[in-house]
C-alpha cells in the first residue's frame, strides 16, 4: 500500500529504482487518491492514463502546459477543445525524464488571479480547509500535491502563481530565474515575467524536479545557460546573511498569525547559524503592484491577440457577419471576466497618449525595483518574508473586489518584477491554515535558496499533510 | 483621467472584443478603481532612469540557420475552426 499523502517524490523514485514499486503501480495509486479525493478538491481538469512502458514516477502539469494530444485549456473556454499538436519543453523535458503523466491541473483562466476562482471549469479547493481557495493562478497543482494527488507537479508564475498557492496549501513552490526553464510550447501570459517551475512536498523534491526543466532551449530565446544544480544536505546555515527587508515583512495586511510564524522561522535561521540583519527596499514594495498591474495587463493584451478565431480553438459567428464581427463574437464569448479586464486594462494603458504615463513609467519603475534588490543582495544572500500576507481565505470572499484579490500578490509581485527566484516553504500554523516563508536571492541563486530552505525544512519540522486528511 | 463610455468603446474597438451592455457598465467602473490605484506609479520622478523591458540582460540570440521540416499540415489544421483546402477560411473582411 503506497500512502501518496505522506510520501515524497524523493520516495517513490528510490521504490521504482530499488524495484518495490512498479511505475506502473504508482501511477495506478495517485489516480485511486485522485478517485477518493478529487471530486472534493477539483484540481484536475483532465486526466491522463498511465503510457505503456513508463521509467519512472509521475506528475501533474498545470493546464497552461501545452502536453501533445492531451486537451490543454488554461481554464479557458476560448481553448475548451485546444489539444497541442507538440509538446512545450518542460513536458518534453518530463518525458525524457521517464515521468508519466497523470493529468492537467486547474488553474485561474490563463493564470490570471489569485484563487483558481477565475477558472472557466470552477475553483480549486484547498485541501486543508475545503470552504476555502487553494490560491492561485496555480491552485490545482499545490493542492493536488498536498492532497497526495500527485507525487509532485509544476506550475507557472507571472506574480506569484507558484509561490502563493505553495504558501496557502502548505508545500515547496519554486519561482525560479527568468530565463532558466524554457517557456517554449507554454500559454503566454506575461512574457518578460512568465516562468515554470516546481510544487513538491519538499525542498529535496524541488531541487530535483528544477535540475530536470531547467537549461537553454534553443526553442526559446530568452533562456540561458544554469548552474548545475545542487540537491541539498546541509542542515545548518552557517556563514549565510539573511536580510530581513523591513517593507516586506510590515506591509499592511500581513496577519499577526503570518508574522508571528515567519517570525518564528526568522529566529530559528539565527539558531542554525545564519547571520540576520535587517534592510530596506523603500519603493520596490510600495510600487511593485501598480507597475505589476500596468505590465503584466499590457504584455496579456498583446500575448492574448492570438486569439481571434481564425488558426485554432473557439470561433463564433453569426450569418452574415464579416470577419470582425466573427473575432470580437470569439473573444466576448470565449473570455471570462478576468481576461477581459485585463485586455481593457493592456489595450489603455498601452494606446496613444497613454502609453508613455503608463506602461512607459512602469518600465521604469521596475528599474528602480530591481537596483534596489541588486543593493540589497551586496549585504544579503537571501531574504526572507512572508510569501502571502494572509493565509488561505474563504471562496468568494474576494472574487467581487479584482483589487483586493490582486493585493494576496503584494509580496511575490516585487522580487518578480526583478527577475529573481523565490522559494515559498512552509514555517507553520495559522489559525490550523499553512503559512508560507519566501525566501528570495539574487538571480541564478537557487542552489543558496535550496540550501536554506532545505535546514530550515529540517529544523520546522512541518507536517504537510493537511490535519483533516491525517 | 476617469474613463469614460467611450473610451470604454473605444479600447474594446483596438482590443477587438465584443462586449455587452452588462459588461460596458461594469469595466468602465473597474477600469476607474484599477486605474487610480496603478497611477501611483506616476508620483515617481524618474525622468533620469532608463527603461526595463526584460530582466535578464540578453542581446542578439542568434540560432543557427539550418532547414528543418515544419509542422505537417495535418498538425497545423488539427485545431481549426474551419479549413478550405490548405487555408483557413474566415468570413469576409468588408
Amino acid at each position: 500500500m503506497i500512502d501518496t499523502l505522506r510520501i515524497t517524490a524523493e520516495e517513490a523514485l528510490g521504490l521504482v529504482e530499488r524495484g518495490e514499486v512498479s511505475p506502473a503501480e504508482l501511477h495506478a495509486a495517485y489516480r485511486e487518491a485522485i478517485a477518493e479525493r478529487d471530486e472534493e478538491l477539483h484540481c484536475y481538469l483532465t486526466l491522463v492514463d498511465a503510457p505503456d512502458g513508463a521509467a519512472s514516477i509521475p506528475i501533474a502539469l498545470k493546464d497552461i502546459i501545452g502536453t501533445k494530444g492531451v486537451r490543454t485549456t488554461a481554464g479557458s473556454k476560448i481553448l475548451d477543445d485546444y489539444v497541442p499538436v507538440y509538446d512545450a519543453t518542460v513536458a518534453q523535458r518530463c518525458k525524457d525524464a521517464g515521468l508519466s503523466l497523470l493529468g492537467k491541473t486547474n488553474l485561474d483562466e490563463f493564470a490570471m488571479g489569485s484563487s483558481t476562482e477565475n477558472s472557466a471549469y470552477g475553483p480549486s479547493r484547498n485541501p486543508w480547509d475545503t470552504t476555502r481557495v487553494p490560491g492561485g493562478s496555480g491552485g490545482g497543482s499545490a493542492a493536488a500535491v498536498s492532497a497526495g494527488l500527485a507525487p509532485w507537479a509544476l506550475g507557472s508564475d507571472t506574480g506569484g502563481s507558484i509561490k502563493q498557492p505553495s504558501a496557502l496549501c502548505g508545500n515547496v513552490g519554486l519561482r525560479p530565474t527568468y530565463g532558466t526553464v524554457s517557456r517554449y510550447g507554454v500559454v503566454a501570459f506575461a512574457s518578460s515575467l512568465d516562468q515554470i517551475g516546481p510544487v513538491t512536498k519538499t525542498v529535496r523534491d524541488n531541487a530535483r524536479l528544477y535540475r530536470i526543466i531547467s537549461g537553454r532551449d534553443p526553442c526559446d530565446s530568452t533562456t540561458v545557460d544554469v548552474p548545475p544544480v545542487e540537491i541539498p544536505e546541509a542542515e545548518d546555515l552557517n556563514g549565510v546573511r539573511v536580510g530581513i527587508a523591513r517593507e516586506l515583512n510590515e506591509a499592511e495586511g500581513i496577519e499577526p498569525g503570518v508574522d508571528a510564524a515567519v517570525r518564528r522561522a526568522i529566529d530559528l535561521a539565527a539558531e542554525l547559524g545564519a547571520e540576520i540583519d535587517a534592510c530596506e527596499l523603500p519603493r520596490s514594495v510600495e510600487y511593485g503592484l501598480p507597475c505589476y498591474y500596468l505590465i503584466a495587463p499590457a504584455e496579456a493584451s498583446s500575448n492574448l491577440a492570438r486569439y481571434d478565431g481564425v488558426r485554432y480553438a473557439l470561433r463564433r459567428e453569426a450569418d452574415g457577419g464579416d470577419y470582425y464581427d466573427m473575432v470580437a463574437r470569439t473573444r466576448d464569448a470565449g473570455f471570462g471576466d478576468e481576461p477581459k479586464r485585463r485586455i481593457m486594462l493592456g489595450t489603455y494603458a498601452l494606446s496613444a497618449g497613454y502609453y508613455e504615463a503608463f506602461y512607459g513609467q512602469a518600465q521604469k519603475v521596475r528599474t528602480v525595483i530591481s537596483r534596489e534588490f541588486a543593493a540589497a543582495f551586496e549585504r544579503f544572500d537571501v531574504l526572507l518574508s512572508p510569501t502571502s500576507p494572509t493565509v488561505a481565505f474563504k471562496l468568494g470572499e474576494k472574487t467581487e473586489n479584482p483589487l483586493a484579490m490582486y493585493l494576496a500578490d503584494v509580496l511575490t509581485i516585487p522580487p518578480n518584477m526583478a527577475g529573481l527566484p523565490g522559494l515559498s516553504i512552509p514555517c507553520g500554523l495559522s489559525e490550523g491554515l499553512p503559512v508560507g516563508l519566501q525566501l528570495i536571492g539574487p538571480q541564478f541563486s537557487e542552489n543558496t535558496l535550496f540550501r536554506v530552505g532545505h535546514a530550515l525544512e529540517r529544523a520546522l519540522g512541518f507536517d504537510t499533510v493537511p490535519e483533516r486528511l491525517r | 483621467m476617469a474613463i469614460t463610455r467611450d473610451d470604454v468603446l473605444h479600447v474594446a474597438k483596438l482590443a477587438e472584443l465584443g462586449l455587452t451592455e452588462e459588461e460596458i457598465e461594469r469595466l468602465q467602473q473597474q477600469l476607474n478603481a484599477i486605474l487610480e490605484a496603478v497611477g501611483k506609479v506616476s508620483e515617481l520622478a524618474l525622468d533620469d532612469v532608463p527603461p526595463t523591458s526584460h530582466p535578464l540582460s540578453v542581446v542578439n540570440v542568434f540560432g543557427a540557420d539550418e532547414p528543418r521540416p515544419s509542422l505537417p499540415l495535418e498538425d497545423v489544421f488539427a485545431n481549426a475552426p474551419a479549413r478550405e483546402d490548405d487555408l483557413f477560411r474566415v468570413p469576409p473582411s468588408a
